[in-house]
């Protein structure tokens, strides 16, 4: 069995002018599908051959841990959005945000700063904890999450690649932006 | 006192087409001249602000993270930008290429070695070839703005190269092709600076 690198949700230009269509055709296209490749020439022949995603990540390190964790966070990333999304989310996770944080904009500003202060290559998560409070961490390079039982449930990546061409230095505009494509819904059914 | 932005020995221009001058703009610009006043705030009403940024380094365990991240963007970008020049490539003469005879058997071979750490640096970081406490050239990386100087670094030596592998080093150029951007990188290297900051260090 192999990986392959999942569809995109929605069309390469359907997240302009937040994420541009040349951004996703190297973010998706080259990226995304390097940690694909590598992880299937990784895993050919080895006890993780024909494991799920999640076990692998659970169970490795160093260079597959680093591709395995990749395919899966930036899978992750792209169904967290759909075009015109943004706004805020309603139900149990609107409540649940209240509870946690205070208020909407005060996670989102707190979860803004997570992703603007992860120094160098990494991601911003909005998680649940095991004792099924919400929590905002941040991690380094290809790091999951998962690792630490945390259940994640939105993720900003604050790799260079995923706002140079659209921002360069610009980190917090990429964040602020970013705001704008987050799907509420799927983000609520991964309670 | 303060520490400043150095300006660049040569234009923006300068090192195209290997090195774009929009990258070099942004690259000395912004996230040089960030590293700099983030370092001038971390170190604000502390005695750090009038000690040599060397001898920072090489306590970098005494600071907090923000001077280590700040203090190394600074120093390195500050070393990066002198070992870089319109006129370079090519291959050092002299004792430094003596020594990377000696080292690593041929130029070529000392090049394949350092474009690979460059190469598999996971995430952002800089690939060096430095000078180890034995007077004994080797090759190596660190992550994020870490260097070789740092009492906290995994390998440690007095850095004479360093090529710096963070995404916005080359992506407006070449995208997701860093291995690209490491072969051209080869043209620019300023192999009079690197013999000058070796026979300084041998002796």
């Amino acid at each position: 069995m192999s990986f392959e690198l999942p569809k995109l949700p929605y069309g390469s230009d359907d997240l302009e002018p937040v994420i541009s269509a040349k951004t996703i055709s190297f973010h998706y296209g080259k990226h995304h599908q390097a940690y694909v490749n590598n992880l299937n020439k990784l895993i050919a022949g080895t006890e993780f051959e024909n494991m799920d995603l999640e076990y692998i990540i659970l169970n490795s390190d160093a260079g597959l841990f680093n591709n395995a964790a990749q395919v899966w966070n930036h899978t992750f990333y792209w169904e967290g959005f759909v075009p015109q999304g943004g706004g805020k989310p309603s139900g149990k996770l609107a409540e649940m945000i209240d509870d946690s944080f205070g208020s909407f904009d005060l996670f989102k500003e707190k979860f803004s700063n997570a992703a603007a202060t992860q120094f160098a290559s990494g991601w911003a998560w909005l998680v649940l904890n095991k004792e099924g409070k919400l929590e905002i961490v941040k991690t380094a390079n290809a790091a999951n999450p998962l690792t630490d039982g945390l259940k994640p449930l939105l993720t900003c990546d604050v790799w260079e690649h995923a706002y140079y061409l659209d921002y360069q230095n610009r980190r917090p505009d990429y964040i602020s932006a970013f705001w704008k494509l987050v799907n509420w819904e799927m983000v609520n059914s991964r309670l | 006192m303060s520490f400043e932005l150095p300006n660049l020995d040569y234009a923006f221009d300068a090192l195209a087409p290997h090195i774009d001058a929009r990258t070099m703009e942004i690259h000395h610009g912004k996230h040089h001249a960030a590293y700099v006043s983030n370092l001038n705030n971390a170190l604000k009403g502390t005695d750090g602000i009038e000690k040599n940024l060397e001898d920072i380094i090489k306590n970098i365990s005494k600071y907090p993270a923000a001077v280590r991240n700040n203090g190394g963007g600074h120093f390195n970008h500050t070393l990066f930008w002198k070992i870089l020049s319109p006129r370079g490539g090519g291959q050092p003469a002299g004792s430094l290429m003596d020594a990377i005879n000696s080292e690593f058997g041929s130029f070529d071979t000392f090049k394949d070695t350092f474009s690979k750490s460059a190469m598999t640096r996971f995430g952002s970081g800089w690939a060096w070839l430095c000078l180890d406490n034995n007077g004994k050239l080797s090759v190596c990386s660190s992550p994020n703005q870490d260097n070789p100087l740092m009492d906290i670094a995994e390998c440690k030596g007095s850095p004479i190269l360093g090529l710096d592998v963070w995404e916005h080093a080359y992506y407006l150029n070449y995208q997701n092709r860093r291995a690209d951007y490491i072969s051209a990188f080869w043209n620019v290297v300023n192999w009079d600076a690197i013999s000058t900051s070796f026979q300084h260090l041998s002796k």
